[in-house]
């Protein structure tokens, strides 16, 4: 099915040639590969953009096609990027102390040893014990289970109750910003047992590999997420292309129709909210390992209506118009407020862009949203002919 | 003849306004019955109510040979049991083909995973060609639905019942907006429809529901005012002063 499906769909096949075309590009050129023209910053900058294009692609299918807007996603997103995160902290930190201890005559017991990873780790808010949720710290593959089960259990109660109960339109937006806000206030605690406003750091440096340098390791974050967003595509195109896409936009277009023809619109909804929130997940994991930080802020409200803002000016309803609009926003974003972009000098006033980069934003969605609903996308409309 | 659906006392008042008032209404299988009242007479409450939309304050809804209550079902569930319903504005799926839309309906497992992993078959792709042939949009399968005419749209709309398979068919005002042909073409689906299944049909057009030629039920003000063929409610006084005596038909 999969084959037949891929042959059909010309736009993912485009789609993964540019993808392949773009990773080869970059990875040819990266520090790790010798040619140096493209810097490792560089790489890590377009590794955690192709991870927001991941995330763009599953807002797409919820909102886009299944017609939630939900401004919550990023909090999925944050959850991944956690999940990993302890790993990588404790392990990092594990690896230190082990060492250290080691150079004493008597050997360390393991409670001093969990001691002293628990003061390193927690230090910063005043307290060394693991909370519970620490207890799979210690293992990988238990905390890349984490990485999916956690959002998408989330997003599985979240979902229950508010599909059951028909939540929708706005106000079920507003409970997607409520849930990411209360997750947000509540990481910001310092008892909260993930280091508060802290949040978790050094991420970048991945334990086991102290010796590799930082090229290399960027080049292999950068590979792993063009992997993960060309599988990730794939995925969703396959999902909203058959049966299963007409059942998806019917309840965005018409969700009472759908009911009565007999399909029960919440067990849809859920799937879809629930699939997409695991590959946010996903999409966070790859991302804050390249970040090397992540903290509650992240995971703030407005994170995940920039989300829909990207999605909104990619086009919605065509998937690649997501990865536009990801790309193509989070690129200008940093580009903008890192100072890439030259002050304007209008005599009587100088426009700096590090402070007028959201007032052009916001002006480009409102255009968007009023003269080219179909996004940059609808563009792809007028080069090709859609085959019948 | 068994009764199908039996809808007995039923009530609903919405904000004070008595909708439906202690209606009472049964349907065979096979029956063709063609529901007429006027504006606000209640036909479309009493649709909601059957399958599942509006919930009623008293009364009973009772389906099939197991006289099971359709009370406290989800619409899907009521659906499921075997009821279409076809809307009084035309409502398909506009941004995708009359083929999708018909699919969609075809009477196939509706859980998600099913969907997700289902595949087109070729017993499935007759029956498409089959109802398209039946609602004569045999050459317009590829065509995205918004594009159709008005009249196309409610074909398509009574097709995609017909694809349910469902034993009862609930049809809202299907001829309205529809030019004289196009009636005629559709009083012809309808009662084909009739051979084999319960079909239902709420309409203004008198010259419609004398074409049916079935047994027609007057609603007034949510309640039943007669039940007979169509000279014999018409001849009805009562029906008169309350009905065609103020009405252009
Ligand atoms: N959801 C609702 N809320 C309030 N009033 C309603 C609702 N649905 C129907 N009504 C009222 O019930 C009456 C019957 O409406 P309806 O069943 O649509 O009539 P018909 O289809 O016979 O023209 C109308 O007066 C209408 O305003
Ligand atoms: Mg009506």
């Amino acid at each position: 099915m999969t084959q037949g499906f891929l042959v059909t769909n010309r736009s993912v096949r485009w789609f993964l040639m540019a993808l392949a075309l773009f990773t080869a590009v970059v990875a040819f050129g990266s520090e790790a590969s010798g040619a140096g023209l493209v810097s490792t910053s560089l790489v890590k900058t377009l590794g955690k953009t192709l991870c927001l294009c991941l995330i763009a692609v599953a807002m797409d299918v919820v909102w886009g096609y299944c017609g939630i807007l939900s401004l919550g996603h990023f909090a999925f997103f944050g959850i991944g990027g956690y999940a990993v995160g302890m790993w990588l902290m404790y392990a990092r930190t594990e690896g230190i102390v082990m060492s250290s201890l080691q150079a004493q005559t008597i050997p360390p017991t393991p409670a001093e040893v969990s001691d002293a990873i628990g003061s390193q780790i927690f230090g910063v808010v005043g307290s060394s014990d693991f909370p519970m949720i620490w207890a799979f710290a210690h293992s990988l593959p238990l905390q890349l289970l984490m990485v999916v089960l956690v959002p998408g259990f989330l997003a599985l109660i979240f979902g229950w109750l508010a599909f059951r109960s028909r939540v929708t339109g706005v106000y079920l937006s507003i409970l997607t910003q409520a849930m990411t806000l209360a997750l947000s206030l509540y990481l910001f605690q310092n008892d909260s047992g993930l280091r508060g406003n802290n949040g978790l750091s050094g991420l970048q440096n991945i334990p086991g590999f102290e010796q590799t340098s930082q090229a290399t390791i960027s080049l292999v974050f950068f590979l792993a997420s063009a992997l993960a967003l060309g599988l990730g595509y794939v995925l969703f195109a396959w999902v909203v292309a058959g049966k299963m896409g007409s059942v998806v936009k019917g309840i965005r277009d018409n969700e009472a129709r759908v009911r009565f023809l007999g399909y029960r619109v919440e067990g849809y909804k859920l799937f879809v909210f629930t699939l997409t929130a695991v590959v946010s997940g996903i999409a966070g994991a790859l991302y804050y390992p390249q970040a090397g930080i992540i903290n509650p802020a992240e995971i703030a409200p407005i994170a995940s209506i920039y989300l829909a803002v990207w999605v909104a000016i990619g086009g919605r309803g065509r998937l690649y118009g997501a990865v536009i609009g990801a790309a193509l926003v989070s690129l200008l974003s940093s580009w903008f407020t890192g100072g890439g972009a030259p002050d304007v000098n209008l005599g009587f006033y100088r426009i700096q862009w590090t402070d007028w980069w959201l007032v052009l934003l916001g002006l480009s969605f409102v255009c968007v949203t009023l003269f080219f609903p179909k996004g940059i996308g609808g563009l792809f409309d007028y080069i090709v002919r859609k085959p019948s | 003849m068994s009764s199908l659906l039996e809808v007995s006392g039923v009530s609903k008042t919405f904000d004070g306004f008595r909708a439906i008032n202690d209606l009472s209404i049964q349907i065979n299988e096979p029956e063709l019955r063609a529901i007429i009242g006027p504006n606000g007479a209640g036909k479309t409450t009493f649709m909601d109510i059957v399958t599942g939309k509006t919930k009623p304050d008293v009364g009973r809804v009772v389906w099939g040979e197991r006289n099971e209550s359709l009370l406290g079902l989800s619409e899907a569930e009521i659906a499921n049991k075997g009821i279409g319903r076809k809307f009084q504005k035309p409502t398909v799926f506009e941004d995708q083909t009359v083929r999708q839309n018909l699919a969609m309906a075809l009477k196939n497992p509706r859980g998600p995973f099913a969907v997700l992993f289902h595949r087109k078959t070729e017993e499935g792709a007759a029956r498409i060609e089959e109802i398209a042939a039946e609602i004569g949009l045999s050459d317009q399968l590829t065509r995205t639905a918004g594009e159709l005419s008005h009249g196309q749209k409610q074909w398509l709309e009574i097709g995609m019942l017909l694809a349910q398979d469902p034993r009862l068919l609930l049809v809202d005002e299907p001829a309205a907006g529809m030019t004289a042909e196009e009636r005629e073409k559709t009083t012809d689906i309808l009662r084909r429809a009739a051979q084999t299944r319960a079909v239902v049909v709420v309409e203004h057009d008198m010259e419609f529901v004398r074409r049916l030629d079935c047994k027609v039920t007057v609603l007034h003000e949510g309640h039943v005012l007669a039940e007979g063929s169509l000279d014999h409610v018409t001849a009805d006084p009562m029906v008169i002063d309350v009905y065609l005596g103020r009405s252009d038909a």
